[in-house]
């Protein structure tokens, strides 16, 4: 398993964790993604985005999709306190690709693997400047698991 | 010519804060060009050494990507609001 240093926290609630599973499960083999919105820190909202690219290795959020919830979130006050993603072949940890084209400094970038497919796994990293830090991640209060490998 | 701009909050450090500012041209280009005497920074974010888009930054006019319009020379009139976003992307 691959590791970055460790800082900070995202908290998920039961049945946010659980959806992102489900969509992440729902195309398999290829990577979905989405957002959500945050209030406070809260999960307030969450946003399936189509992946424009639909593949097994690249997301790209389709735009016209993805304009509408960022404007539906800047509308309400909230916050975008996540962007996530699937890997499904792969571990939950951003690769060289997902560093490089982090251009929201300010969200927590999850990744939901699918490597084991029993054993979902989701992290979360902030993506700063080239930089992964990874944060853990609670669900209802309980560290998630971070698999194996 | 007034056209409103909406702002990503990754961008507004070029626009003092501001979600939303105006700005005028005939074109994008010319809006762009416009923005920058106000917004230093903010073309530099949108368009690159060669005159056209960043390949990873989404501009709307009016809700339709300009990749399937004009581009960086999409028209614009009195009235059309533009929005920004980089994209979401990864591997």
């Amino acid at each position: 398993m691959t590791r970055a240093r460790i800082q900070g926290q995202l908290d998920l609630d039961q049945a946010t964790y659980d959806a992102l599973v489900a969509h992440a499960r729902s195309d398999f083999p290829y990577e979905v993604c989405g957002l959500l919105a945050g209030d406070g820190g809260r999960v307030v909202k969450h946003y399936e985005i189509p992946n424009a690219a639909r593949s097994m290795t690249f997301y790209t959020m389709e735009p016209k999709a993805l304009l509408h919830a960022m404007n539906e979130m800047d509308d309400a006050g909230w916050d975008l306190l996540a962007i996530y993603h699937s890997h499904t072949h792969t571990e939950a940890f951003p690769s060289a690709t997902d560093v490089e084209l982090a251009f929201y400094p300010d969200a927590v970038y999850l990744v939901v693997s699918l490597q084991d497919a029993d054993a979902p796994v989701i992290r979360g990293f902030d993506i700063v400047d080239g930089t992964i830090v990874e944060r853990v991640v609670y669900v209802d209060g309980l560290q998630a698991p971070v698999g194996s490998r | 010519m007034a056209i409103e701009v909406r702002v990503p909050t990754v961008l507004r450090k070029h626009t003092g804060g501001e979600r939303k500012v105006t700005g005028s041209g005939a074109t994008l280009r010319e809006l762009v060009d416009d923005l920058e005497t106000r917004n230093a920074g903010l073309r530099g974010a949108l368009v690159g050494d060669d005159g056209s888009l960043h390949r990873f930054i989404n501009v709307y006019v009016n809700d339709e990507d300009v990749r399937y319009l004009g581009g960086i020379n999409t028209p614009l009139d009195d009235g059309d609001s533009v929005s920004i976003l980089p994209a979401v992307a990864g591997g």
